[in-house]
């Protein structure tokens, strides 16, 4: 079994906040980590890999620096890595981004592709769809648990709004995991060891065979035109007094309301 | 579009290397320099003391083909999504804001369904469609991405619409990227404001990223159609009119694959999602509770209100309440007519999930936390005492 993982690394989101001055965004010393939901899809290719045997690939597209987080997953135990960077690529929206992982994972070859549910720096949980359409697989998003795996099928439950779906699909398929469906191990000492003499592989717009017009920047339809702080509707009334009295104050306010107090 | 730098003017002062979240920037031979982190956000621009950080546009299509091919797309489309059958509440939210996108660019509102009966098809009618692509074949009775996909992609390509939105519910977003990946255009994901650019009649694209730490304006200036999904529950609906009249096109289902099967649709407990998303009352709780007693006084509260009770993240983190309560950047949106918040600071990614609320009410003890910002009516004390208050009173009041 050729399992693929696509993994994305970002900033550590929490801690990227806006200068209301100048509108732009301050990054002191925020940490680069592993998409969060990607190590819960490092984790369900490793699952399958003890179950069935086979490989799990981790790939990323990134700069250089992505290195780092293809260390961390042969850490957790991927037993190969690619790169795939080329200044080419840099600036890609989801489209661009799905097309050039399309084109690398045509190349390595695969019968199962984990994608985590989405990216925390974009939030968008496209990339996985978007690459499934292109290889013309089918996909299963928002998985959370996987039931079966035999004869060439899985059968999973798909999270929806109103409760899940049990879903079956034959291979390959590529699937979007959400943070249910597992709790992703920690690395050993020997995958450790491992991280520090993995050999990575680059793949590069000539590698992966793409045509510069489809990637980065320039294959991409989407364009960012300004980002700003949040804006927050402002609209503060204190009540005063004791806490006996806002409270009385509150319950007269509420009676007003035909919905609440009738 | 690219940015680069105007070695000329640069004098590598170094102000602008802070400025980039991707650590793009770096001086090299004393100069400012972009490697190849840079994704174009921008950020670095207006840092520059000299302006030296331009963007240019560089045009990657011919200009008349373009204006050509952009002409040749006109039109609103919604996709009204439907689960048993019946349409999901975020189609009529579309509906409202597709209308008012529609008659901005003087042109027409249609929806697509897929599966549902002709009576359904009506319905979005009087919601405020002009016309509806209806196509009630049974392959459309549970979700499947590729036929749901293959199906919207074909209507596009053949009646080619300029706008498209869908819902950013599980169906939505799986699998509106792939007719995107289809037609070689772009998808702005979970939209929370869209507006027509009065030059050039684009469409703005707003957007949280960053886990709601920052806001983005998208745009897709060279491809159609320009495809975005939407927030449920941060669009306005229009009041129903079962007079509108309206078409309705039938669609074949023709020639579509699905290598995937749902095999059995579980509804969980769901009592508490539909009630938060339902709810005119709604009581939430925060980290300031202290513990899952606290909560219990809560549901008291909304068992006298008729509300619902919801959570922050940091309540739900500590397992005080599920994650199905959370509301925010991360959990649900809500849209209440009373949302009481109670011990809860106000974080920007709770504020996104709670903030068009009608009537929002703070209880917190910290006078300075941000909930008070957007409090309708703010009261500062211990929860342990106000909300036991509250309830007692509420209850004299109703004898
Ligand atoms: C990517 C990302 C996504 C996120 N998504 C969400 C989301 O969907 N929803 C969400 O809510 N958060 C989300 N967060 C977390 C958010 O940033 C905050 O951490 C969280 O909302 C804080 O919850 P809180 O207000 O309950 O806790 P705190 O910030 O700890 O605030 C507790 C408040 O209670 C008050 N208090 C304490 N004791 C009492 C008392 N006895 N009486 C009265 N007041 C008291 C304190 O003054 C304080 O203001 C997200 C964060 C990130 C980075
Ligand atoms: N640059 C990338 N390289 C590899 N995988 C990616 C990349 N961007 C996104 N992904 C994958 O797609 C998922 C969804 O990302 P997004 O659509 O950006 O929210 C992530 O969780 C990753 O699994």
């Amino acid at each position: 079994m050729n399992i693929i993982v696509c993994i994305k690394q970002v900033p550590d989101t929490s801690e990227v906040r806006i200068n209301p001055e100048t509108n732009t965004l301050i990054r002191e010393g925020v940490p680069s980590i592993i998409n969060p939901y990607d190590l819960h899809a490092i984790e369900a290719g490793l699952q399958i890999r003890e179950k069935t045997g086979g490989k799990v690939t981790v790939i990323t597209m990134g700069p250089p620096q992505a290195e780092k987080a293809l260390r961390d997953a042969v850490s957790m135990g991927a037993d190969e890595v690619r790169l795939i960077s080329d200044r080419a690529f840099a600036g890609a929206d989801t489209w661009a981004t799905s097309y050039a992982l399309y084109k690398a994972i045509d190349k390595i070859g695969y019968d199962i592709i984990l994608c985590g549910k989405q990216a925390i720096d974009g939030d968008t949980a496209q990339v996985g769809p978007e690459v499934a359409e292109f290889l013309n697989i089918p996909h299963i998003a928002y998985v959370r648990k996987i039931d079966g795996l035999e004869n060439g099928r899985v059968k999973v439950q798909r999270l929806m709004d109103d409760g899940y779906d049990v879903v079956e699909s034959s291979l390959p398929v590529l699937m979007t995991v959400v943070k249910e469906i597992n709790t992703p191990r920690l690395p050993s000492l020997k995958g450790k060891m491992a991280a520090k003499k993995a050999v990575i592989t680059v793949m590069d717009l000539n590698a992966i065979g793409a045509e510069e017009e489809n990637v980065g920047l320039k294959g991409s339809p989407t364009q960012v035109r300004n980002i700003f702080a949040p804006q927050i509707r402002a609209n503060r009334k204190m009540l005063e007094g004791s806490a006996d009295e806002q409270v009385e104050a509150l319950i007269k306010e509420l009676r007003g309301l035909k919905c609440v107090l009738s | 579009m690219r940015i680069i730098i105007n070695t000329e003017k640069c004098t590598g002062c170094e102000q602008c290397i802070e400025s980039c979240p991707y650590t793009a920037l770096e001086i090299k031979g004393g100069k400012a320099f972009i490697n190849e982190y840079c994704e174009f956000c921008k950020a670095c621009l207006s840092t520059c003391p000299e302006g030296a950080i331009v963007e240019i546009e560089d045009d990657y299509r011919d200009k008349a083909e373009l204006a050509e091919y952009l002409a040749a797309h006109r039109g609103v489309w919604i996709f009204a999504e439907q689960r048993d059958a019946k349409i999901a509440s975020v189609a009529y939210e579309l509906l409202g804001a597709g209308r008012r996108l529609a008659d901005e660019l003087k042109t027409e509102l249609s929806a697509v369904l897929f599966g549902a009966s002709g009576d359904e098809a009506k319905e979005l009618i009087s919601w405020g469609a002009d016309k509806v692509y209806h196509c009630g074949d049974a392959i459309f009775n549970t979700f499947n991405d590729e036929p749901y996909a293959q199906l919207l992609a074909t209507l596009i390509k053949q009646y080619k619409p300029e706008i498209v939105l869908a819902g950013a519910t599980p169906i939505g977003r799986s699998f509106i990227p792939r007719v995107a990946a289809r037609l070689r255009t772009g998808l702005t994901a979970d939209c929370t404001a869209l507006e027509i650019d009065k030059e050039t009649g684009n469409l703005l694209q707003i957007r949280p990223a960053f886990g709601g730490n920052i806001m983005a304006t998208i745009l897709c200036p060279n491809y159609r159609p320009q495809l975005a999904t939407v927030r449920p529950r941060v669009m306005k609906r229009m009041e129903a009119d079962p007079g509108r009249t309206g078409e309705i096109v039938a669609v074949d289902a023709v020639n579509l694959t699905c290598r995937t099967k749902v095999i059995e649709t579980l509804k969980e407990a769901s009592e508490c999602m539909a009630n938060l998303q339902e709810a005119e009352v709604i009581i939430s709780g925060g980290r300031g509770m202290s513990n899952a007693k606290g909560f219990a006084m809560l549901e008291e509260l909304a068992g006298l209100l008729g509300g619902a009770v919801a959570a922050s993240r940091a309540a739900v983190d500590e397992g005080w309440i599920p994650y199905s309560h959370q509301v925010g950047q991360t959990g649900k949106t809500v849209c209440p007519k009373v949302y009481i918040a109670c011990g809860i600071s106000g974080a920007v990614q709770h504020l996104v999930g709670m903030q068009s609320s009608d009537i929002i009410i703070a209880i917190n003890k910290n006078p300075e936390a941000p909930i008070f910002n957007v409090a309708t009516y703010g009261i500062v004390g211990d929860v342990n005492e106000v909300v036991p208050m509250l309830i007692r009173k509420l209850k004299e009041a109703k004898q």
